[in-house]
């Protein structure tokens, strides 16, 4: 990586809003990430099974039958170097094991992933390598030897601090497991270990969740998720909820209990760095930021999604790719073919590109900086793109939206309201390349 | 939702609420009604010989009859008229197994009412007739029952009808008693000075009280209760004694064989094969196949190719003589042509007109607009192929900024309305938007007098001198115990009492002066729902009347909806504008900023809604599996943003004006 990208990225993850650098530079910078851009990729390994069904989860995790662990290291294994080698990237700047519950996989088959990787492409000593963790005895328990098999940043699913809630929510953990796991991961990774943190739980009050907020500071290292609960169709959760047994907390307390967060979080030196994320200092997750940064990513595992553009076939033409689902069949597929690939959408170049560029950008507090949209962007300026679109200066004029010499982004109030400006820039993008 | 679901919803409500809803006008008319597949699917009929009854309507006697047998003494001219349910086509299905006219089978169940509307619905939209022979005291007689419909909207049917009749059996259910209807159909038969048959229906009924109802009759109509007729058509209990009564009761047609050729053509059918189908009654001399005939409407002759009975199918025969009724094809290429009230004579002999009929007014209008611009000329020939067979609905282009091109169609009345959707949907399969349907305004400046139909052309009250409204004669009856409940809802909707007389011990007789534009909307499912359904209604045009009329405007955010500007009294404009703004704010999503709905006369706000702002609208977790699916979600909504209407800064989508002027169902 350059010097002048390493800096820029630093900077970009230190400062919640950089002030950017003079344009006529950013071009010459911009050409040298675009170049990198192809050679790299985050790689994300999916471990499908779980213990027992959360309530609210409507993710792609099975209960395991039988001990696959070993059948499951193979495959992984094998599909990581199958995709490794189609990308054809020549460096994995972060590794990310998520699920379905990925601190059940036995550290031997993290280690076995590891090494792969590090025969088939660079994992720079350092690189980010996370894994979720249940915070349950078990989970604690495998910490160190995660650690061990290369582990650096642990991503551990608190959720809650209240026992009941926990219960309600279906995890098989409480409280108690919660703090000891945290502590252990903090021993072990000090200042890159994150907790998630669900809120919009039935039955919470703004002040009930203020105060748990509070508490979770205090014992938490440098990095919390936050999520508001969304309660998906088909959940058991949704089922209670529908059936009126349980209420959810009003849409005002909702908008409430994040702003409060985002107020408490920031005077405890916690700056947001995403939607949903915080960090103190440089804690910030590499992993994640690569998504929203629009760089390629690897998935290896039953359901996991990709993007990047594969060896081959008129150059490179970045692709959204889809694991088979059901973990059974994806073992199957890749011991015959080396890999499950279900499906592959070649993202329309250069809209569908610039389209999630622009999406997932807009999450960061950054937004986009006039030379991460030249690095997909060449031509057409943000300016030129977004600055004379009438809805856009509308939203520019009320103040959600932020378009000066830094770049595109949202305001304070303008990201809890992404989603309702986003139709709006997608037009103003569609309508701009139709000319 | 999708639009298909939401028709879907709509639909079987919205039947019902309409059922009993009918408005009668007197002698107005002038259509040329006509239909392609009618009668033409009778069952083949085989000869009935029932005890008491000798028939001569067998397939094989075909070119036998010869109607020159049939004087017309030995002719009787009947309709049988109703309130919904109370019978009427059960006791025709009963008369035409009687005489052998179709066969006598489990299935028939409304032989005379063929439209999937009218099977459904149990109504009949569109008159029939049947001729019968019946054989009394040793001379056989032509009966001709000429069906009518039993809802007011269609009353121009029923007036057609019963310009070829000398007498009506007027039917009552022997629970239920005298209904709205009743008493409208009632008056349309006293006013045409025709000979009154009360027949009491469903004596079977474990509730049934005949006499109560006799002494209904009685008081209302003034007919001796010794007049009435008890019978249950159902199983065909005294319906004999009926066909007695119609022979000797009924006066024959007062025509004579020695006058010229003179006939009215009281209906017609169109057929792609052979052009015009008129039905005639003949109200003097005779005419045959071969005739040369002359339209006195138009001054066209025409050859006659074919004429005969309708058994109820075509029967062809020789001549048609005068008092009968019968069809007749005459080389009509045109509906015009064939003129309802028309007066038809023989080219060498010239007759004076018969009096014909006035043609009826649009009372209720809506708009009607393709769910899909796409299917805007699909639409367009489905309703071109609908007025050929009614054009009794006005038909005006129309365009409106939320929902598109489409048309401004005028009706009778409601039921009429709901009718020819229905019949859109069903026979044409149109996917329609309807909107909420509005009535005939008036304004007059001096001498000079405007129909303003559309707000749009609403002119300002500095040039007018005055407005007008239209107003109906309610009837409305219903159990004494619900007489508050309907006053005050009378009230509430500007009806002015005419009086209220109680028909027997505890059923009131109610009558009400009502704006029309009061009783279009939900006006009977109130009346219904208010009296656990106890109550009927019915209406009849009652001319206009000066009104305090306004324009209302509904603003979003200061910035006025063309759309949605209407028409209405001063007095009810906070109501409206309410109700309006309320379904305004149920159906707007929310957006970024705070939406102020509201409803205002000229400058003054009368009512207001808020729409608060979104304060939090964000994707929580958005991570590499998330993108696919946040970013279709994405493009669809900025897909659907396009298509929506802009007001000031806001979007508003198609489906919210589609829920604010769309009929409701409640």
């Amino acid at each position: 990586m350059s010097v002048a990208i390493k800096r820029a990225l630093l900077r970009a993850v230190a400062v919640p809003f950089p002030s950017g650098g003079g344009r006529c530079c950013t071009a010459a910078v911009a050409q040298a990430e675009s170049v990198q851009l192809s050679k790299e990729a985050s790689l994300y390994v999916h471990w499908p099974y779980c213990l027992r069904r959360c309530s609210y989860c409507n993710f792609n995790k099975y209960i395991p039958k039988a001990d696959n662990g070993s059948v499951m290291a193979d495959c992984l294994q094998r599909e990581t170097e199958t995709l490794l080698r189609l990308s054809q990237v020549s460096r994995i700047t972060s590794v990310f094991f998520g699920g379905g519950t990925p601190s059940l996989a036995h550290p031997s088959t993290i280690a076995r992933v590891l090494e792969t990787i590090s025969r088939h492409a660079s994992l720079p000593e350092g690189a980010e390598v996370t894994i979720e963790v249940n915070p349950t005895p078990v989970g604690r328990s495998r910490l160190k030897e995660f650690h061990q098999a290369g582990v650096n940043r642990f991503s551990i699913g608190v959720q809650s601090l209240r026992d009941e809630d926990l219960k309600l929510l279906g995890r098989d953990h409480d409280s108690q497991h919660a703090l000891q796991t945290l502590a252990e991961a903090r021993r072990l990774c000090p200042g890159r270990v994150s907790v998630d943190v669900m809120f919009g739980r039935p039955r919470q009050t703004l002040g009930s969740w203020e105060r748990e907020l509070s508490e979770l500071l205090s014992v938490c290292d440098d990095h919390v998720s936050l999520y508001q609960l969304t309660v998906e169709r088909g959940t058991g959760l949704f089922k209670q909820v529908e059936l009126g047994q349980l209420t959810l907390p009003a849409e005002e307390v909702m908008a409430a209990m994040y702003h409060s967060a985002r107020t408490l979080l920031l005077r405890h030196d916690f700056h947001q760095y995403e939607v949903s994320n915080f960090a103190r200092g440089n804690a910030v997750s590499r992993h994640n930021l690569n998504y929203w940064k629009g760089r390629q990513y690897i998935g290896v595992g039953p359901g996991a999604h990709g993007r990047f553009a594969p060896l081959g076939e008129g150059g490179a033409v970045r692709e959204a790719r889809v694991q088979t689902l059901e973990p059974d069949f994806w073992i199957q597929e890749v011991q015959h073919r080396g890999h499950a690939t279900r499906k592959r959408i070649p993202l329309a170049t250069p809209l569908g590109l610039l389209e999630e560029v622009l999406a997932m950008g807009l999450r960061l507090t950054e937004g986009i900086t006039h030379q991460h949209w030249q690095v997909f962007s060449p031509e057409a300026e943000l300016y030129k793109v977004f600055g004379t679109f009438p809805d856009v200066e509308n939203l520019l004029l009320n103040g959600h939206l932020i378009l000066d010499d830094r770049g595109l982004r949202c305001s304070w109030d303008g990201l809890a309201l992404l989603d309702s400006m986003l139709p709006t820039l997608l037009l103003a993008l569609e309508s701009y390349m139709d000319r | 939702m999708s639009l298909s679901q939401l028709k879907q919803g709509c639909k079987t409500p919205l039947l019902r609420r309409m059922l009993e809803f009918k408005v009668y006008k007197r002698k107005i008319q002038g259509y040329n009604v006509t239909r392609t597949t009618l009668r033409h699917r009778w069952i083949k009929r085989l000869p009935v010989f029932s005890s008491g009854v000798q028939t001569i309507s067998t397939q094989s006697d075909k070119d036998a009859i010869d109607l020159s047998k049939f004087p017309v003494e030995r002719i009787r001219n009947f309709s049988i008229i109703a309130h919904i349910d109370h019978g009427k086509s059960t006791l025709a299905d009963r008369l035409l197994e009687i005489t052998g006219a179709i066969v006598k089978t489990e299935r028939n169940k409304q032989v005379l009412d063929k439209l999937q509307v009218e099977q459904e619905r149990g109504i009949t939209v569109k008159a029939q007739t049947a001729s019968v022979f019946y054989t009394h005291q040793g001379q056989q007689y032509l009966l001709n029952l000429i069906d009518t419909p039993g809802h007011v909207d269609f009353s121009y049917e029923v007036s057609r009808s019963i310009s070829a009749c000398q007498g009506v059996l007027l039917i009552v259910d022997a629970n239920q008693g005298i209904q709205a209807q009743t008493v409208a159909n009632f008056y349309l038969a006293f006013e045409a000075q025709l000979t009154i048959i009360p027949v009491i229906n469903k004596i079977d009924l474990k509730n049934a009280d005949p006499e109560r109802v006799e002494a209904q009759i009685e008081k209302v109509f003034d007919i001796p209760r010794e007049e009435c007729i008890r019978i249950s058509a159902k199983l065909g209990t005294n319906v004999e004694r009926v066909l007695q009564e119609i022979v000797e009761r009924l006066p024959p047609p007062t025509a004579s064989r020695d006058d010229s050729f003179k006939a009215l053509v009281f209906d017609s059918d169109f057929s792609h094969y052979r052009g015009v189908v008129a039905n005639v009654a003949v109200f003097g001399g005779q005419v045959r196949k071969g005739d040369r005939i002359v339209s006195a409407y138009l001054g066209k002759s025409y050859e006659v190719n074919e004429l005969g009975l309708l058994r109820p199918h075509e029967h062809p025969t020789d001549r048609l003589y005068a008092g009968q009724v019968g069809y007749m094809v005459a080389g009509m290429k045109d509906v015009k042509e064939a003129q309802i009230g028309d007066t038809l004579y023989h080219q060498q002999h010239p007759v004076d007109a018969l009096p014909g009929f006035k043609p009826a007014k649009a009372m209720v209008f809506a708009g009607i607009y393709p769910m899909d611009q796409s299917e805007y000329t699909g639409l367009r020939s489905a309703i071109d192929k609908l007025t050929l067979n009614d054009s009794s609905v006005t038909v005006q282009k129309d365009s409106s900024l939320a929902l598109g091109a489409g048309w401004r169609l005028g009706f009778l009345g409601l039921l009429h309305m709901e009718v020819f959707n229905q019949r859109l949907e069903q026979e044409y399969n149109a996917n329609v938007v309807v909107t909420a349907p509005t009535v005939p305004y008036k304004a007059e400046h001096g001498s000079e007098e405007i129909t303003i139909v559309n707000p749009a052309q609403f002119p300002d009250r500095s040039v007018v001198s005055q407005y007008l409204e239209p107003m109906v004669n309610g009837t409305i009856l219903a159990p004494d115990s619900y007489i508050g409940k309907i006053m005050t809802l009378c009230l509430n909707r500007r009806a002015t009492q005419e009086n209220m007389v109680y028909i027997d011990d505890h059923r009131v007789m109610m009558k009400y002066i009502f704006p029309l534009n009061e009783i279009v909307v939900d006006f009977y499912d109130l009346l219904k729902s208010m009296s656990s359904g106890y109550a009927s209604f019915d209406y009849e045009n009652a001319g206009y009347q000066a009104a305090d009329l306004i324009k209302m405007d509904i603003l979003l955010n200061g910035k006025s909806v063309e759309e949605l500007t209407m028409i209405v009294h001063r007095q009810r404009a906070y109501n409206v504008g309410k109700a309006m703004c309320e379904r305004l704010k149920d159906s707007i999503p929310r957006q970024m900023f705070e939406i102020a709905v509201q409803a205002a006369i000229g400058s003054k706000v009368i009512a207001r809604e808020t729409i608060k702002p979104f304060r939090k609208n964000v994707l929580a977790k958005c991570y590499g599996g998330d993108i696919t699916r946040k970013m279709k979600l994405l493009k669809r909504q900025a897909e659907g943003k396009k298509k929506m209407r802009r007001i000031g800064n806001i979007d508003v989508p198609k489906d919210a004006f589609i829920n604010v002027l769309k009929r409701t169902e409640k």
